[in-house]
């Protein structure tokens, strides 16, 4: 019986292995050095905010994968020998694969920041994070204050955590506004404020110079590079994005790029050795996205693109129209197709944006200046239907069609105020003040 | 692992947000209310009763109040979940199991030993705390407190002042307030005020809460109340006939229109308690597989129970005689067979597809009740069924159902049990209406494509156990039995995936393997079926 042996038992590995199980009678086995169980990694922040208990991030009960006959192995992969098909641990012993999958994820970034390894300096994306923040940060007795350095997801997502517990957050972020290299101005901008009623210290064009110690080698303070200031901290959180977790496969013939390097079939350059989620590394990026994407769904599709593949049916990783969503404390963001903020904005995108007076829901509509076709939206403190949007895309709707019946794409709770008249009015308005 | 199950007796969250002076304060005003109640349960006499009960319960529902502005005005709106598992009363910590204890022994005084809460017995006059009630119970309908008066005020308070609570802390969400408003306002007024009204207008009436219907009422066809309803003319008629619509016509109706939810988390007392003072308390139930197994062999024995005991209480005071009047325990036990039989077959005929391999146990199910029923029919003599004393069935279900289960385990155990585990495990209409919904209802839970994270939000606060999360990540629409449409899970979803609606019968089922967003080829190729 041919063995599948997959690294990481995250979500891409994980559907991978669900999959191969629902079409074979393969031999399955998932390697994790991480935790016993499959758990969501996005849940982990509302463990700490006490939402949630560690096991109820777990979506199988215990007796699933054994149930499923998928077997789990507790160990760290130290070397891959691609010739022998031979799995060396740390531990000491070794496991024969005949296929073997890659699905390691991200580690968080490190700039060489000095005092980056000190105690009390942590990212905020595996299990062993969250265990050491809750060590570092359980009260605002022991960590008078945190200061996190990146303003991404996790960024915001660590502020929140901390802010949970009344934990005094000092936020620097590298940009000018919130996010801005993929939020438009006008969203950007009002993350910003939000943020700021949750009475965080965002710092904006701010970074990070060095983080000193105290004699235990402990955390004691921040120094901001622009301005030299010393900020006295307990907690240093490194939220400035995640690189593919691949250094075990340095010497393995394995090709890397900055992640495993793979085909659209999520082939890499050794026959029987696959690569998916985070850690893969496209050749080519596929359309508007970027050959590596950090992002929970396209693990998952990747995983169901591939058991096809293992399971002889050949087939190409092919997503479909770029969807994503997020919450920024309590404002929920969508975004279905593509809206660009600062970043790599093609000549031809023009946004339309409404922002409600409250200041906690807008959306940035982007077209197609020439043609006036509609590229993508983003929301914020709406729901929006994400079959509505796609449907629209693939139809390549123009922009007027979208403005005129985005009431169909809704998808707020029952009884919400809405606001697509507001938007339309303020549409209309807008294309006779261009015109 | 965060294992910060802080058990010490702190009610607020231990390592961070103490609770503030004001709620302090607060807190302290809501237990001296309590303590006049405890001073009149062991018999002080208080010298102006209607002041004493005033101040108590004013006193209770303005320390909840206040409480409850400082929690959550002083934030912005948004979800306020913070702590829910650190906190010792909500996560099975020692006051969890302290308030679980008091609130366990209250119900078996109160269900079996109301001498001890002052009952005035055999003409006598109230004593202790029930005594206290008596000003209020007089200005309302002109007679003495019963334990139910008292019951039904605390059990009213309750509801409203957490009701309150409730729609601070979902304030930006419009759902959760209306559906909120409507339970307190069914509970003032139909379950507390209308019938003491009702009493004052015609006092041969039996108590009867309107929007209380058979079989969660189980006493309303029992022949002491069919008798106070027949005796009384054309009032009483109309009260009748409206209860049996209620469960044949009405219900059937807004449920197929709205789910079950139009009754479980709009109308209901017991899910109106469950939803206000039992909110704290929705994360604790099981979400485990083994713990749905339970609830349906449970729930639906309940249910079987229930149709047995009401047939067999209906047919015990129905003579033989033909000319005494037309409804004979033989036209009677024919009509029920009958009407088992078309819905069972209704079902089969419609749709055995969807129920797959329940379609057995249903079957199972219904073979039994009609056996019970010949049986009963055909063992029956004046007085007993079963071989056994006609009135012991219905005083079972009265005491292991209606008393024990709904009240002691209910809600006694809401904070070891969650604060559903009544309407969940064993009520009978949350049955009847369920099989409704799982069936021929435009009801369902839309999951927004493949947007979903796992991160187990909606699981965690389902108070049903339904393990929401794993339909999400498939892409499937929720159509449950047991969902009761509070809206939780669609409230804190971080990524806007879930919808409660009413839309078409078809596609509401929707079983994927691919979601959403992936390959348009392999989604034809996996969820073609």
């Amino acid at each position: 019986m041919e063995h599948i042996v997959i690294i990481g038992n995250g979500i891409s590995g994980v559907t991978l292995a669900r999959h191969i199980r629902k079409l074979s009678d393969k031999k399955i086995t998932i390697v994790s050095a991480e935790a016993d169980y499959f758990f969501s990694r996005t849940a982990l922040m509302y463990v700490y905010m006490g939402h949630m208990k560690f096991e109820h991030t777990q979506p199988y009960e215990n007796w699933f994968w054994k149930k499923n006959r998928i077997e789990l192995k507790k160990g760290y992969v130290k070397q891959v020998e691609t010739a022998t098909k031979t799995l060396h641990f740390a531990e000491g012993d070794t496991l024969q694969y005949d296929k073997l999958i890659i699905a390691t994820g991200s580690k968080p970034n490190k700039f060489g920041w000095p005092g980056q390894d000190l105690n009390g300096v942590m990212g905020m994306y595996h299990k062993q994070d969250l265990e050491n923040l809750e060590a570092h940060a359980p009260n605002n007795e022991v960590c008078k204050r945190a200061v996190i350095v990146g303003g991404g997801l996790i960024g915001i997502e660590l502020a929140e955590m901390l802010n949970s517990r009344s934990i005094p957050v000092t936020f620097l972020v590298r940009e000018d506004s919130f996010w801005n290299g993929v939020l438009p101005k006008g969203e950007s901008e009002m993350i910003n404020r939000h943020i700021k009623n949750h009475h965080i210290d965002l710092r904006l064009s701010t970074n990070l110079k060095a983080i000193n110690s105290d004699e235990n080698g402990n955390v004691k303070s921040v120094i901001i590079e622009e301005t030299g200031e010393e900020l006295e901290c307990n907690v240093v959180g490194l939220t400035a994005g995640v690189t593919p977790n691949v250094d075990f496969l340095k010497d393995s013939g394995i090709e890397i790029g900055r992640g495993v390097k793979v085909n659209r079939f999520l082939e890499t350059n050794i026959p029987d050795i696959y690569a998916i989620g985070d850690c893969a590394e496209q050749h080519e990026a596929i359309g508007n996205r970027r050959p590596i994407e950090a992002v929970w769904y396209t693990g998952r599709m990747m995983g169901e693109t591939l058991a096809q593949t293992i399971c002889g049916n050949k087939m190409e990783y092919k997503p479909g129209h770029w969807f994503n969503s997020a919450k920024f404390l309590d404002i929920e963001y969508q975004t279905y197709g593509w809206v660009f903020g600062k970043n790599g904005r093609p000549d031809y995108e023009q946004h339309f944006h409404w922002k409600h007076e409250d200041d906690t829901k807008c959306i940035s509509v982007a077209y197609d200046k020439n043609t006036n076709e509609f590229l993508g939206i983003n929301t914020f403190g709406i729901r929006m239907r994400h079959e509505v949007f796609d449907k629209w895309l693939t139809e390549k709707r123009d922009m007027d069609y979208v403005m005129n019946h985005l009431s169909e794409a809704n998808f707020d709770p029952e009884f919400y105020s809405r606001f697509e008249n507001e938007i339309l009015q303020a549409y209309t308005n807008q294309l006779q003040t261009v015109s | 692992m965060s294992n910060k199950l802080n058990h010490s007796m702190s009610l607020a969250k231990p390592d961070a947000l103490d609770i503030s002076n004001k709620q302090k304060v607060a807190l302290s005003a809501g237990v001296i209310g309590l303590f006049i109640l405890a001073l009149a349960l062991f018999n002080t006499n208080f010298p102006n009763k209607a002041l004493f009960l005033t101040l108590s319960l004013g006193l209770i529902i303005g320390g909840i109040v206040v409480y409850s502005r400082e929690a959550y005005l002083s934030k912005l709106e948004g979800i306020k979940n913070d702590g829910v598992w650190f906190k010792s009363i909500s996560s099975r910590g020692v006051w969890g199991w302290i308030v679980g204890v008091i609130l366990t022994t209250f119900y078996i005084v109160l269900y079996f030993f109301p001498k001890y809460l002052g009952l005035g017995t055999d003409g006598a006059e109230n004593t202790g705390l029930i005594s206290l009630f008596d000003p209020l119970s007089h200005l309302l309908s002109g007679r003495n407190a019963s334990q139910w008066f008292v019951y039904g005020t605390l059990y009213t308070v309750a509801i409203l002042a957490f009701g309150y609570k409730f729609i601070l802390k979902y304030r930006h969400n419009r759902y959760q307030q209306l559906r909120t408003i409507s339970v307190m306002f069914f509970q003032l007024g139909f379950a507390f005020l209308i019938p003491e009204f009702m009493y004052v207008m015609n006092n041969d009436l039996p108590y009867y809460d309107l929007k209380s219907i058979w079989p969660l009422n189980y006493y309303i066809f029992d022949e002491w109340s069919v008798n106070g309803f027949l005796s009384n003319g054309n009032i009483g008629i109309a009260l009748l006939i409206f209860g049996i619509l209620s469960i044949f016509v009405f219900t059937p109706i807004l449920t197929y229109k709205y789910g079950k939810r139009w009754y479980c988390s709009w109308v209901c007392g017991c899910g109106g308690l469950a939803e206000t003072a039992g909110d704290s308390f929705r994360q604790l139930s099981s979400k485990k597989m083994s713990a749905w197994k339970l609830e349906r062999w449970l729930i639906h024995t309940v249910l079987v129970f229930s149709i047995v005991m009401t047939t067999a209480m209906v047919y015990t005071y129905l003579g033989y005689d033909k000319n005494h009047f037309w409804l004979t325990r033989g036209v009677f036990i024919s009509l029920v067979i009958g009407f088992l039989t078309i819905v069972f077959a209704a079902v089969m005929l419609f749709k055995r597809q969807e129920l797959e391999k329940d379609a057995k146990y249903g079957a199972i199910g219904f073979f039994i009740v009609i056996s019970l029923l010949l049986i009963m029919h055909y063992t029956g003599t004046t007085d007993h069924l079963f071989y056994i004393k006609a009135g012991a069935l219905r005083s079972a279900y009265g005491i292991y159902i209606g008393s024990i289960f709904s009240g002691v385990i209910g809600t006694g155990f809401y904070p070891i049990l969650g604060n559903r585990s009544w309407c969940r495990f064993g009520c009978p209409m949350a049955a009847i209406l369920g099989f409704q919904q799982r069936l021929f209802s435009k009801f369902r839970i839309t999951t927004n494509g493949g947007q979903c994270i796992s991160c187990g939000n909606c699981s965690n606060s389902c108070e049903m156990g339904i393990d929401v999360r794993h339909y999400a990540q498939k892409g499937e629409n929720i159509v449950r039995s047991s969902c009761v449409g509070c809206g939780i899970c669609s409230a804190v979803c971080p990524r806007g995936v879930l919808k409660l609606e009413n839309d078409s019968m078809k596609g509401r089922i929707n079983p994927t393997e691919v979601l959403l967003g992936n390959d348009v080829d392999l989604m034809d190729l996996v969820n073609q079926k």
